[in-house]
């Protein structure tokens, strides 16, 4: 016991030696290729550190607008700090098949699959996307660096396998102006008709340009993808063509509420990575994370695979839902100390406990006010037996520094699904 | 579902046939499959020139479980041992040699040329040795512990071997516990002068390994040469006819119990179903399966060429794609006219009957270690050298003999050129270095043959060359061997099973690895 304090102190002692350097990389961020742009339009002067680059937290003294413009018209997200591998070479299907929970097979030359990707103990270590470009060429995103990973699961494999994370950069143009701002400026395929979580080759003002029908806010909208040299041609492109369109740069702020609102998971925060987990409890099955419907256990074989057919065969410990926090019983709780609801206008990404009968039963990971749904959300891993939809759960909220609790209901996600994000003009 | 066998052994190096035996002998219908036409492995005699028989890979069998000789009842099938009296001859460059035999006490004498203080110490070394070695032989048949799930009937067999070192007193206890990770160089520094001595006695520290003997480690390797011998050297014992001989002894007690060898036919690939390994595959396209696949293949081989990486986690295969092989040790061997004159040897009859041993001191050893380690083969080698036609008339015709080299470093990767192109030249350096202390060695050579770690691997499936199937780095040893948390013979693909010198306790022929892993195949099937 005392032996274990001492080792504990003295691995403290170390990690604050050098700044925690060994779990954070405390490494000073870099600018990405749109800082020429984005620099100018950030008059909060807030950045954070997204995978060692520089990245905008809000544009303006409040995040709202970029919030609103996402939703209502257009939002302009620097997203460069996303990881990007491509894998060719006549394996490159067999590779990603191996390495991803869902089944290549199903994903045509065009198409792209959201998937995540387990150890060999079925654990994630990442999500991300997979576009495959041609019959043997796929583009991986990931939010971590996966190069060692993907490149000890292609061991044996005819494969070539490329970090192009600085060969190619990434903005995200979400909301629903998009597809008409895009319209204006894209030659080389009709957008009408490109399906949600397709893409297409094209080209802006003489550049090539690939489109994919893609993002993290679970609304209608797009990732571009271009080559460094013509980044900032792209943004400007973007930015003036949206002029009329109420294009807006948006923040991480922005992007945290909309994709609590989409039900899509954020790494290290609502499940982590199993490369960085530093017990065994914190790691979590796609099956826990909510993400069951992309394991695709049958008629292929990938890594995690046998952990996972035993997971399913035994029930999963955890799940991922949604809750929905009653309104009612926030303004009640303020109420009683003589306080409006106080609720930060931006998303949260501490975990609070959730109960049941005065037991924890899990924690919520990601909340955040719906300022569209009118509504208190929050993205929560509860034990599997109290994630049925409907089941009333407790959410920790603390009200002038007392912990109290307000009834929460469990609710399937997306929270904010609208018929756009889906939808295609052309074919209907 | 019906197999063709229970259990499959894929190789018949002297480890396969070691768990053929033993599993046939338990009842169980077994099969061997090897690839070449000759049984034994590495373990073998071929004559590749008429009339001389050559032990192709190792020459001696000292190392050999005495268990497996007793429960085998491998005399009756023709094993017969011949202890030569002198166990080795070290060459000294300024003549006289020195030599050690099996008897202490006219070492002792030999070693008063050398310094008299040594002569003194030495049967306390003897016995300090014997007593350190006891030890690693309760090791060898030991299955290593589970990294987890660990549970006490796992751990009985080692309760033996600790009690075994607490009885050692508190002082050879530590000893021991200091020695092991010890640089060979430094161990024997604390005991001898000499450097004749030293060197005789510490090249068997490095063999094998891509290390010289300031190497850390290496005094492990010497101690795990020196299990079962009392006289201060490495331990060794001839087999009549030649190594080959065991392996037929070993080949006849299985297909006495019933096992069934088939040479000449190869192994393709592993099937593995749903993660379990269910039958092999022939190069002519037939497929015959088992309960139990056994490979005595190394791991590598076993896992990227056989079974095929995409079949196994990627954290397990990044475990097997780094351990080290690095293969150092070339062989070559020799049909002579007659026997060569040693400068200084006063009576060949017996001074050349045992090793013969080109390394005059330990720095010698570790500047060939040098050449190795910037990728070029050692211009001045250290040379182990076997005359079995002293001993043995069945090896050549009457008169004439056969000689085995054993030479290192030869190391595997060559900085320039490759090895089908260095192999002249290697062949050159080794013929000048014993013609250095044999003068007429060059005029008696009526043929030569010569393996580098290329032909090792291309014809014997040694990956890297490496003749332990890995090197035996105290990184790479009990449940570390082949790669951490699989020390126990299994995989990670159920009812597949590796019997090899990869597997603890390593390489050599002790026939330990095949041993242990037909008790812990024998557990599974039931």
């Amino acid at each position: 016991m005392f032996s274990k304090k001492f080792a504990n102190y003295f691995i403290l002692r170390i990690l604050l030696a050098c700044n925690f350097e060994f779990f954070f990389e405390i490494s000073m961020p870099i600018p990405t290729p749109f800082h020429l742009r984005t620099s100018v339009l950030c008059k909060s002067h807030e950045w954070r550190n997204w995978s060692g680059y520089l990245a905008a937290i809000k544009y303006g003294p409040t995040h709202d607008h970029e919030y609103y413009a996402i939703r209502n018209s257009a939002g302009l997200i620097d997203v460069n700090s996303l990881f990007k591998y491509e894998i060719t070479g006549p394996d490159a299907a067999l590779l990603v098949d191996r390495i991803i929970t869902r089944d290549v097979s199903k994903c045509k030359v065009g198409q792209v699959l959201y998937t995540s990707w387990c150890d060999e103990a079925g654990k994630m270590i990442d999500d991300g996307t997979v576009q495959r470009l041609q019959e043997n060429h796929f583009r991986i995103t990931a939010a971590d660096p996966s190069l060692r990973w993907f490149q000890d699961c292609g061991l044996g494999m005819a494969v070539n396998i490329e970090n192009v994370s600085e060969k190619l950069c990434a903005l995200a143009l979400q909301g629903p102006n998009s597809r008409n701002i895009l319209k204006e400026i894209f030659t080389g395929a009709d957008l009408d008709s490109l399906k949600f979580f397709w893409l297409a080759d094209g080209e802006i003002d003489g550049f090539p340009v690939t489109i994919s029908r893609t993002g993290y806010t679970g609304d209608l909208g797009y990732e571009l993808w271009v080559a460094p040299e013509n980044a900032l041609k792209l943004w400007d492109a973007l930015m003036e063509t949206g002029r009329g369109h109420g294009i807006t740069a948006a923040g991480l702020d922005a992007l945290d509420m909309v994709r609590i609102e989409a039900g899509l998971l954020l790494i290290e925060v609502d499940y982590i990575s199993s490369m960085k987990a530093l017990i065994e409890a914190r790691k979590s099955s796609p099956f826990e994370a909510g993400l069951g419907w992309s394991v695709k256990l049958a008629n292929k074989d990938f890594v995690g695979r046998k952990a996972l057919l035993a997971e399913k065969e035994k029930g999963s410990r955890w799940n991922l839902v949604g809750l929905e926090v009653k309104w009612q019983d926030i303004e009640r709780l303020f109420d009683a100390v003589d306080l409006p609801p106080l609720v930060a206008g931006t998303a949260s990404r501490l975990a609070v406990p959730v109960y049941k009968k005065g037991k924890q039963i899990g924690q919520a990971t990601s909340s955040t006010f719906s300022p569209l749904l009118k509504k208190y959300i929050a993205l929560a891993t509860l034990k599997t037996e109290y994630a049925e939809p409907g089941t009333k759960v407790n959410f920790e909220i603390t009200v002038e520094f007392v912990r109290k609790q307000a009834e929460a209901t469990v609710v399937q996600t997306p929270f904010f699904n609208p018929e756009r994000k889906r939808s295609c003009p052309k074919s209907e | 579902m019906s197999y063709n066998y229970d259990a499959i052994i894929i190789g018949a190096g002297h480890n396969g046939l070691v768990t053929a035996a033993f599993l046939a002998k338990a009842g169980k219908k077994v099969l061997v499959l090897e690839r070449r036409q000759c049984l034994g492995g590495a373990a073998a005699t071929e004559e590749f020139f008429p009339g001389f028989k050559f032990n192709t890979g190792a020459h001696d069998a000292g190392l050999l479980l005495p268990e497996i000789v007793s429960k085998l009842d491998l005399q009756k099938y023709g094993l017969e041992f011949i202890d030569s009296q002198v166990e080795a001859c070290a060459l000294q460059p300024d003549g006289t040699p020195l030599t050690l035999w099996r008897d202490v006490k006219k070492s002792q004498e030999e070693i008063a040329h050398f310094s008299k203080t040594d002569a003194v110490k030495f049967p306390q070394f003897c016995q300090h040795l014997e007593q350190l070695t006891k030890v690693l032989a309760g090791v060898r048949t030991s299955t290593p512990p589970p990294v987890k799930d660990l549970n006490f009937r796992d751990l009985l067999p080692w309760i033996k071997s600790g009690l075994q070192l607490k009885r050692l007193g508190k002082q050879d206890m530590m000893a021991f516990l200091k020695v092991l990770p010890m640089p060979a160089i430094q161990f024997l520094d604390e005991w001898f002068e000499s450097d004749a001595l030293k060197g005789a006695i510490g090249a068997s520290g490095v063999t094998g390994s891509m290390q010289g003997p300031m190497a850390s480690g290496t005094t492990f390797m010497m101690l795990y040469h020196a299990i079962g011998s009392s006289c201060g050297f490495r331990a060794s014992k001839f087999v009549r006819g030649g190594m080959g001989q065991l392996s037929m002894a070993l080949a006849k007690a299985a297909k006495q119990h019933g096992a069934e060898i088939k040479t000449g036919v190869e192994v393709k690939q592993i099937v593995v179903n749903e993660y379990q390994a269910q039958s092999v595959v022939l190069a002519n396209g037939d497929e015959l399966s088992a309960q139990a696949i056994i490979s005595n293949a190394d791991p590598r081989r076993t896992f990227f060429d056989l079974v095929g990486a995409p079949n196994l986690g990627p954290q397990f295969n990044r475990m097997v794609k780094n351990i080290r092989f690095r293969g150092t040790t070339a062989k070559m061997n020799f049909a002579l006219s007659g026997l060569p004159k040693f400068k200084g040897v006063a009576n060949p009859g017996s001074q050349l009957s045992g090793h013969i041993i080109i390394c005059p001191s330990l720095e010698y050893l570790e500047r060939a270690y040098d050449d190795a380690k910037y990728g070029t083969f050692s211009k001045q080698p250290s040379l182990d050298i076997v005359l079995p036609s002293v001993l043995d008339s069945m090896f050549a015709p009457e008169g004439q003999h056969v000689m085995s080299v054993t030479m290192q470093y030869a190391p595997y990767r060559l900085k320039s050129g490759d090895w089908d192109e260095q192999k002249e030249k290697l062949a050159e350096v080794i013929i000048k270095t014993i013609s250095k202390y044999a003068p007429n060695f060059r005029k008696l050579i009526l043929h030569q043959h010569l393996l580098t770690p290329l032909d090792f691997e291309r014809d014997y499936g040694l990956t890297e060359g490496s003749i332990f199937h890995g090197q035996m780095g105290l990184d790479q040893l009990l449940l570390m061997r082949p790669v951490p948390g699989w020390g126990r013979y299994r995989t990670p693909v159920e009812n597949l099973y590796l019997c090899g010198a990869g597997t603890h306790p390593g390489g050599g022929v002790t026939g330990a690895p095949g041993y242990n892993a037909a008790r812990e195949v024998l557990k599974d099937l039931k």
